[in-house]
């Protein structure tokens, strides 16, 4: 069961359609595992991805996805394109539109920008990560990585730890792990604490000895360096001793407890070098390889919907 | 010329009643209210439908000069007449903006295309920056009825503080927009959980409150005039209690848009209900309703900004605020009469009757020797409205394929019908 036609973000689908997703995905899980690598699930259709920000790790996952499907993959940086000459948002999507592209992944630096985008095109979507509001395959290869590691992804007390209120990636695994009835807890100052934490249904926490207490799963999120002007925190090593996951921290929560974080990592600032090393504690590494399962997944399901889709219609051309 | 408008209900925003009568326009002026028809009149058999002075709609934004193509003078007047609006209070926030005497009889020599009354504010400040206070008097003398850096905050306390003292000299109007410019700065949406679960950089409502407390005191130092341009949370209505209860000459006003829509109705993005302020919670809303009620809040307006379809198709932070609502203006406020428990007369002093005594102005009543500005409209007729339909140039409506009730059937600007067939 997967309806969705674009993926744009963990909201609108139900707990059947993650789970979809995620049993697919294990699936490709066995496939990257292999010597050849490759399945035609796409073969034959144009995958485009459009990143309006830096990204190195997120990109290389989607195209590395793409093409272990057959896909043709083409990489646009809009940093450096027409977008600079004063081009819109919508003219691009329409630009891109008319070459007939399948799949297209977009990143955006501003919320909404990727449904906004969606509505202009032909094609299936997949949101990369739009401003501060969700990154969908983030959290979906979070979820994975849990299953695989707790062996479930139900009844766990997840705590997200660092700079919740930039943060897409805390949005997106909110919603997903409260949608799959888990109990989740907010770490951090209040100054990077989105308003409204409290209503979301989770606990907030600004102590975090308090929020890893007995916690599963604990997932760090990444401080970007250009916000520590003394603007939201007064420095690096305040940080990193109030609120960076060291050894002492972690001994808190519970001791078969995972560690997870989206990368790129800052060690000493959010995360301590040895912890993020654990192999018996970090999934970091694991987080990457279930990010080119998921995508895969991702893209396979909405391939079939929009094959779905385009025979429906040309159906009903004939009739 | 006389008419007479018979089989009418007449809403009196003065004395606060809706009653079946009739009424006498002479040269322009009411002549008389319940009187026969005298002879040689113009007979308007108004159906029993509602009679009431035309809307005053302070803060309209008309893109002349500099932005003709998002809306004229004459466009917007059509769209006033088309919407119940006899008198146009316009904004100085163009491209220039009207800061000086010879910009604002640019702008009177223009406002003549409009079929409605148009009356002009002038900037506070020269370019609307905040350094250097406008030429008042002659600004006055021009024809300003009041001054406002619109949006713009004037960080300057010292300079407002001048600003308002030789504002009071002239017993010149001032309209601010209270809101504290650091904590509001590059904010798209209201903090709280809509904003933050749509990722939208937001404000908290007390920015709200703190630019009001800051231009109270200033007010309370000064002695000016003052009216605050939009106020949209519960937590500034104690300050203006407070401010009122100690005397000060103050006033305060809210767009139709506060008092209708809630941050909820943003929705998936959607940039035609991005506002400054922005949208408020539901709870806030209600609050500003009441404080309407009970006559805390004088004014409503539309805050009518025309914006092209490019300033709109971005996404939702990079958009332009603002909605055009001169012809929405009496339709969304008949939601606040059919579900919002205000009566017509209530409504009628927010938007003739108070905006008029604040300005200065003869309209906004149904007596005899006010001019015959009138409106005559079915507040139960049901329509939906298609954003294409309105005269405005600019259709950025958050109104599009909303279910409304309310038509404008004639409206007469000085006893000259500008909208509506002859009946």
């Amino acid at each position: 069961m997967f309806r969705a036609r674009h993926l744009l973000g963990i909201e609108p689908l139900a707990p059947p359609e993650i789970t979809t997703l995620l049993d697919l995905a294990e699936t490709y899980v066995d496939l990257n595992r292999r010597t050849v690598k490759h399945s035609d699930a796409l073969a034959g259709m144009t995958q485009i991805n459009m990143f309006f920000e830096n990204s190195t790790r997120t990109q290389s996952s989607f195209e590395l996805a793409g093409k272990r499907l057959g896909a043709d993959v083409m990489n646009i940086s809009m940093q450096t394109s027409s977008v600079k000459k004063g081009e819109t948002l919508i003219d691009t999507a329409l630009t891109l539109n008319a070459m007939h592209p399948d799949l297209l992944v977009v990143r955006h630096p501003q919320s909404g920008a990727v449904d906004l985008l969606a509505q202009k095109v032909n094609c299936a979507v997949l949101n990369a990560g739009d401003g501060r509001h969700e990154h969908p395959t983030q959290a979906l290869l979070d979820a994975l990585t849990i299953r695989r590691a707790k062996g479930r992804l139900h009844r766990l007390t997840v705590a997200i730890c660092g700079d919740i209120a930039h943060s897409r990636v805390a949005r997106s695994n909110l919603i997903l792990l409260g949608k799959m009835e888990n109990r989740l807890r907010l770490v951090g100052p209040a100054t990077l604490m989105p308003s409204g934490a409290r209503d979301w249904g989770c606990e907030v926490h600004e102590d975090m000895r308090e929020g890893l207490k007995g916690a599963d799963v604990v997932m760090m999120l990444r401080l970007q360096k250009e916000r520590m002007d003394g603007g939201f925190i007064p420095s690096e090593r305040e940080y990193y001793h109030r609120w960076g996951l060291d050894a002492e921290k972690l001994a808190l929560a519970a001791p078969d407890a995972i560690v997870m974080h989206p990368g790129p990592m800052n060690r000493g600032v959010e995360i301590d070098g040895t912890i993020a090393d654990d192999i018996n504690r970090s999934v970091i590494q694991d987080q990457v390889e279930m990010g080119v399962a998921v995508r895969m997944a991702a893209m396979d399901l909405l391939a079939r919907n929009l094959r779905a889709e385009r025979g429906a219609r040309a159906a009903e051309m004939m009739a | 010329m006389i008419l007479h408008f018979h089989n009418a209900r007449l809403i009196d925003p003065e004395a606060q009643t809706v009653a079946g009568g009739t009424l006498t326009v002479r040269d322009g002026l009411i002549e008389a209210v319940g009187a026969e028809a005298p002879q040689g009149a113009e007979l308007i058999d108004c159906g029993g439908k509602h009679l009431a002075p035309g809307l005053i709609d302070w803060g309209v934004k008309i893109g002349e000069p500099g932005e003709r193509h998002k809306e004229s003078f004459r466009s917007a007047g059509l769209a006033a007449a088309a919407g119940g609006v006899t008198t146009v209070i316009a904004r100085p926030d163009t491209l220039p903006p009207i800061d000086t005497p010879e910009a604002l009889e640019f702008a009177t020599r223009r406002a003549a295309d409009a079929p409605v009354n148009i009356r002009h504010m002038a900037a506070l400040t020269r370019a609307r920056e905040g350094r250097e206070m406008v030429e008042m008097g002659f600004l006055q003398d021009a024809g300003a009825v009041a001054f406002t850096d619109g949006v713009r905050v004037v960080p300057d306390t010292r300079l407002l503080s001048r600003c308002m003292t030789y504002a009071r000299g002239l017993d010149a109007l001032i309209v601010g927009h209270p809101q504290d410019p650091g904590l509001s700065k590059g904010a798209a949406a209201t903090s709280g959980k809509f904003a933050s679960l749509y990722g939208l950089p937001s404000v908290s409502p007390m920015a709200e409150v703190m630019g009001l407390d800051r231009d109270l005191a200033l007010v309370a130092m000064t002695g000016a005039r003052y009216h605050a341009d939009q106020i949209t949370v519960a937590a500034s209505l104690p300050a203006l209690r407070r401010a009122r209860e100690a005397g000060l000459d103050v006033t305060a006003g809210i767009s139709i848009h506060h008092l209708t829509l809630n941050e909820y109705d943003v929705g998936g993005y959607r940039t035609f209900f991005r506002f400054t302020p922005p949208l408020r919670a539901e709870e806030d809303r209600l609050a500003m309703v009441e404080a309407l009620a009970e006559g805390l809040i004088d004014v409503i307006a539309s805050f009518h900004t025309p914006q092209d379809e490019e300033s709109k198709r971005l996404p939702f932070a990079e958009a332009a605020p603002g909605a055009v609502g001169l012809q929405t203006l009496l339709p969304a406020a008949m939601r606040l009469y059919h579900q919002g428990g205000l009566s017509l007369p209530q409504l009628w002093r927010a938007m003739s009757l108070n905006p008029a005594r604040r300005l200065g102005l003869p309209a906004g009543r149904l007596s005899a020797g006010a001019p015959a500005d009138l409106v005559l409209f079915d507040p139960d007729a049901p329509f939906v409205l298609d954003r294409f339909t309105l005269l405005s140039k600019s259709k950025n409506t958050p109104f599009d394929g909303a279910r409304l009730e309310g038509r404008v059937l004639g409206t007469w600007v000085a006893g000259r019908r500008v909208f509506g067939a002859q009946a």
